[in-house]
């Protein structure tokens, strides 16, 4: 009944707004307006566009600074620092161009709006004018472009000797991540390793495998360069560090990489934003399938002591798998149980006896 | 028809008899397997509005989910069927596919058939003088290729596993493995044959509309004379001529992949509990291939409303367009180097840095001519006597968003900057308005301007300026927004922001955002309603509406084919003199030679009046000579 009742109404007021346009059609015919005649509209419109220019300027400027901080994201990164700065550079640039163009071509609107017995200037070219706006905004972007060079170059310039390595991975809808371990290298994986328990696709021929760890929040120290390797597993998604201004694809079959420096704690950052809530995040930026609006990992940010004191406390991967030492070659068992810190007797449970099959796809 | 331009005098009377006889034709040769260039311009256009309202209702049921997304839309399950979850939710997945319909439609069948398809069609053969396009069966096929490709792709929202929902852009692997995305079953694959039989109608269109351009133009129709509009098209055809079969190898490429087993874009990938056997393929590989398409498409989006709106903001500021040689340049230059800026979408995709550097040296060059085409519009408007028709006020519209669009490229080319921004809302707010609204605008312009001509009766103006007053405010109340969410680092193709506390704020912002959708789409229905009825009751249209210079407004009121009935009129002048000094009126057409106008000549154009009245054969030999 009440569709009934609105569609009613919907159609009354269409009907109402026929009429109202036929009643106006039919009286500018009797009135007979000439056919080329610009009336009374023309200077409405001019006037129109002076009020838009008005609101839309003042609005711009208002909500761009009475709600600063609400769309801008506090910077914990140093070359965040760096890349804000070019970007609100930028911005001063543009805008100032954006206003002045957009007044005068209001302005002109209004002013040589249509006057009757007015001709208009016959003004067909100007070399020195086009010269002018063609050099001077080249000008200008030209210094753009080098300070962007070389913000750009030395972002992606290689990493350190020292750097942290971290592995970040992507896979529908999650992320983890897998840290070197004691001996500070990440071992050798392959995709076809890859199963249920044995996410990363471990190569546990390699010696480098059995002290990694996995993670599923990542943990960044403070103030030293974290060298970030990505890569995915199904297809592509994109990592998104919005408060280190860290963006980068992750590409099956493609690693890829981006290095960095984190500049406040989380607990720093806690203190600056004044929440005590907040928190690091880690978003996926390509569109991955259904769960791409939720595949989050959280991030923490520690001093670097800390940041050592939580690394030294993460078990390895083998030792949480320890049923995975069958796939480790025979004569390599040893030193991956120490490597990985599996205490001896649980080791030989699982090499031998009921455990005796290989697992996974080894 | 492809020969018109050789024939002697006689023979074009010889040939409009037989004409005549065409005119005889039944329903379906007039109206639905027409030759007619205005005939299947129409075609176009009616097929690209229906689109475009499809593509803007699909933007504003997402648009719902994103601004209220506590909102109930069981109202809608009529309508979606399964795609609304038991809860009242939009699926998640059909959300994805949503907005990859809604920008392969916007993109290709509205702003590339509907734009260049329409116009192109329409006015080069009108506008150059010449009685129909090279080949009207081509142009006949070029449609009906289009119509087929819209089925198809219509036909993918009627399927159980939907349309194609790997966004518009389409990369591998999601797009490539129905295990990743259900849109990737049967959807993506009619995608694939939809854009295939698309690119052929692109290239069919293209081919003629070069060729219609180079070859037949009329007597004394030289490329300095033609109008802005000529340019703006040919260069559009000649730059999809030479980026659509790129993205047709990348389909094809895509298709063997998905069918047949091959690996150009897969490599060790492991999905569902399964660990593919494709390795040595490049997912970067299709992204190169696709933007080496996708870029120039943006400028073959922008170049013909660039051109319409140059014709038309000269004509209604009764001004000669402000450096005509200036502006055809910077749109040579703009084509030109739209084919070397491609990478500038893939930053950071993993390409290699370098590469980075190259291409964000070259993207930020391309900001020059666009600059130089703006100051030219804005002086074009100085000292004019300036109109507000409504295809004024909707060029005016273009030159805005042209402006505020463009500007924010200048941050997105920046690749150190682009780290932040790309893939946020900020990049949606920087296209959406310097190519998607600024196009769109363009072809509104183009529909209010050229309708008298189309359809022999006026648009009401009324109703004209009230259309563009809610739709000029209401895109920028949808796209401005934008650029602040996009700054606090918002995602694309978010289903929802709840997830992440850096992006939960700004309900109100994405909440303005959609009511802003919903009342700029509402404003739509006023045009289409002013459109089908002026098309039955506008008033008749004068024969030159517009005073304007230009060829078309020398044909009868409903030119039939073959457009003039007697000989086509020869030019002597460029299409800009408007408000010569010593005229008497503020223009003058191209048919009318420089004898008949001594009190306004200029120098120069005195010595060519010798040409003219020599022997117009002199020019008839140069113009078209093979």
């Amino acid at each position: 009944m009440t569709t009934l009742i609105v569609v009613l109404g919907v159609v009354l007021v269409l009907m109402i707004l026929y009429l109202i346009f036929r009643i106006s059609t039919l009286v500018s015919v009797a009135k007979d307006k000439k056919e080329t005649e610009v009336d009374s509209s023309n200077g409405l419109n001019a006037m129109l566009f002076i009020l838009f220019m008005v609101f839309g300027i003042g609005g711009f400027f208002w909500y761009s600074f009475a709600h600063f901080d609400s769309y801008t994201l506090p910077v914990a990164s140093e070359h965040g620092a760096w890349t804000d700065t070019l970007f609100w550079i930028t911005m001063a640039v543009t805008v100032v161009a954006f206003v002045i163009i957009s007044i005068i071509k209001f302005v002109f609107l209004y002013q040589y709006q249509y006057k009757e017995g007015r001709k208009a200037k016959f003004y067909p070219d100007n070399h020195y004018l086009e010269l002018a706006w063609t050099i001077i905004p080249a000008i200008v972007l030209a210094l753009l472009i080098f300070t962007g060079l070389r913000a750009w170059n030395d972002i992606t310039s290689p990493a350190g000797e020292n750097a942290e390595v971290i592995e970040v991975i992507a896979q529908q809808f999650a992320w983890t991540a897998r840290y070197p371990g004691k001996d500070d290298v990440l071992g050798d994986y392959h995709y076809q390793k890859i199963d249920a328990i044995n996410e990363f696709g471990l190569d546990l021929t390699d010696n480098k495998t059995f002290d990694d760890f996995k993670s599923l929040e990542l943990h960044l120290p403070k103030g030293k360069e974290v060298l970030l390797k990505i890569r995915a597993k199904d297809v592509l998604h994109s990592v998104f560090l919005p408060h280190f201004r860290v963006k980068m694809d992750a590409v099956p079959g493609m690693p890829t990489q981006f290095k960095f420096i984190a500049t406040k704690t989380t607990e720093e950052m806690r203190e600056e934003t004044g929440n005590p809530e907040f928190n690091y995040e880690l978003a996926c930026t390509e569109i991955c399938g259904k769960g791409h609006f939720s595949m989050k990992m959280n991030v923490i940010v520690h001093s670097e002591e800390d940041f050592a004191k939580w690394k030294a406390e993460q078990e390895t991967w083998l030792s949480q798998n320890p049923d995975y030492l069958k796939n480790v070659p025979a004569g390599l068992r040893e030193s991956a149980m120490i490597k990985a810190g599996i205490p001896a007797e649980t080791g030989l449970k699982f090499t031998q006896g009921e455990f005796g099959t290989a697992v996974g796809s080894n | 028809m492809a020969t018109t331009h050789t024939h002697t005098h006689a023979d074009v009377h010889h040939h409009d008899d037989h004409e005549h006889e065409h005119h005889e034709g039944n329903f379906w040769t007039n109206y639905i397997f027409s030759q007619d260039h205005k005939v299947i311009a129409k075609q176009f256009l009616i097929t690209g509005i229906f689109w475009a309202l499809f593509g803007g209702t699909l933007s504003v049921i997402f648009r719902l989910q994103l601004g209220f997304p506590e909102m109930n839309l069981e109202w809608m399950r009529p309508l979606l069927g399964g795609w609304i979850t038991p809860e009242g939710k939009i699926d998640p997945e059909f959300y994805l596919a949503l907005v990859t319909m809604h920008g392969t439609i916007m993109v290709f069948f509205v702003l590339t058939a509907g734009l260049s398809g329409t116009f192109s069609n329409f006015l080069i053969p009108l506008q150059i003088g010449a009685r129909d396009m090279a080949s009207g069966f081509m142009n006949m096929l070029s449609y009906w290729f289009f119509f087929l490709s819209s089925v198809i792709m219509l036909s993918s929202f009627f399927i159980e596993t939907g349309p194609a929902g790997g966004g518009w852009t389409v990369y591998p692997p999601l797009s490539a493995l129905p295990q990743a995305i259900q849109g990737s079953g049967l959807g993506m694959t009619l995608w694939l044959v939809s854009m295939a039989l698309f690119i052929v109608s692109t290239l069919l269109g293209g081919i003629n509309y070069i060729t219609t351009v180079i070859n037949m133009r009329t007597r004394g129709m030289s490329f300095t004379r033609m109008p802005l509009t000529i340019w703006a098209f040919f260069f559009t055809a000649i730059i999809g001529l030479l980026s659509f079969p790129v993205l047709f190898a990348a389909a094809l490429l895509l298709i063997f992949d998905r069918s047949f087993g091959t690996s150009f874009f897969l490599s060790d990938i492991y999905i569902g509990g399964e660990a593919l056997s494709n390795v040595g393929g490049s997912p970067i590989l299709f992204q190169h291939l696709f933007w080496f398409l996708g870029h120039p498409e943006v400028y073959i989006v922008l170049l013909p409303a660039l051109g319409i709106t140059s014709e038309i903001i000269a004509t209604n500021s009764r001004k000669p367009i402000f450096g005509y040689k200036a502006m055809i340049g910077s749109m040579l230059f703009i084509a030109i180097l739209s084919f070397i800026v491609w990478a500038h979408h893939m930053f950071v995709t993993g390409m290699n840095p370098f590469l980075g550097s190259i291409f964000m040296l070259l993207t930020l060059i391309i900001a020059v001519p666009s600059a130089v085409k703006i100051f030219n519009y804005v002086t074009t408007l100085w000292k004019g006597n300036i109109r507000f028709t409504s295809g004024m006020l909707f060029s005016i519209g273009l030159v805005s968003f042209f402006l505020t669009g463009g500007i924010t490229g200048i941050f997105l080319g920046n690749s150190a900057i682009d780290i932040q921004l790309h893939d946020t809302y900020f990049v949606v707010a920087h296209f959406h308005l310097v190519m998607g609204s600024a196009s769109f605008f363009g072809m509104l312009a183009g529909i209010y301007h050229w309708y008298p001509k189309m359809f022999g009766r006026m648009m009401n103006e009324k109703l004209g300026y009230i259309h563009f007053w809610f739709t000029f405010v209401g895109v920028y109340m949808v796209f401005f927004p934008m650029h602040y969410i996009g700054i606090a680092g918002f995602p694309r193709r978010y289903y929802s922001f709840t997830n992440f506390d850096f992006a939960s704020g700004f309900t109100d912002l994405n909440s303005l955002v959609s009511i802003a959708a919903i009342l700029t789409l509402a404003a739509q229905f006023i045009f289409l309603f002013n459109f089908f009825y002026s098309m039955f009751r506008g008033r008749p249209a004068p024969a030159n509406p517009w005073n304007s210079t230009t060829l078309e407004w020398t044909t009868p009121r409903n030119p039939g084919h073959g457009n003039w009935p007697g000989e086509i009129p020869a030019v002597y002048r460029w299409p800009y003199d408007y408000s010569k000094p010593g005229a008497k009126e503020d223009f003058i057409p191209q048919t009318v030679p420089f004898s008949e106008t001594p009190e306004s000549n200029l120098p120069h154009e005195n010595e060519l009046i010798k040409l003219e009245s020599s022997n117009g054969d002199a020019i008839v030999v140069e113009g078209n000579k093979h």
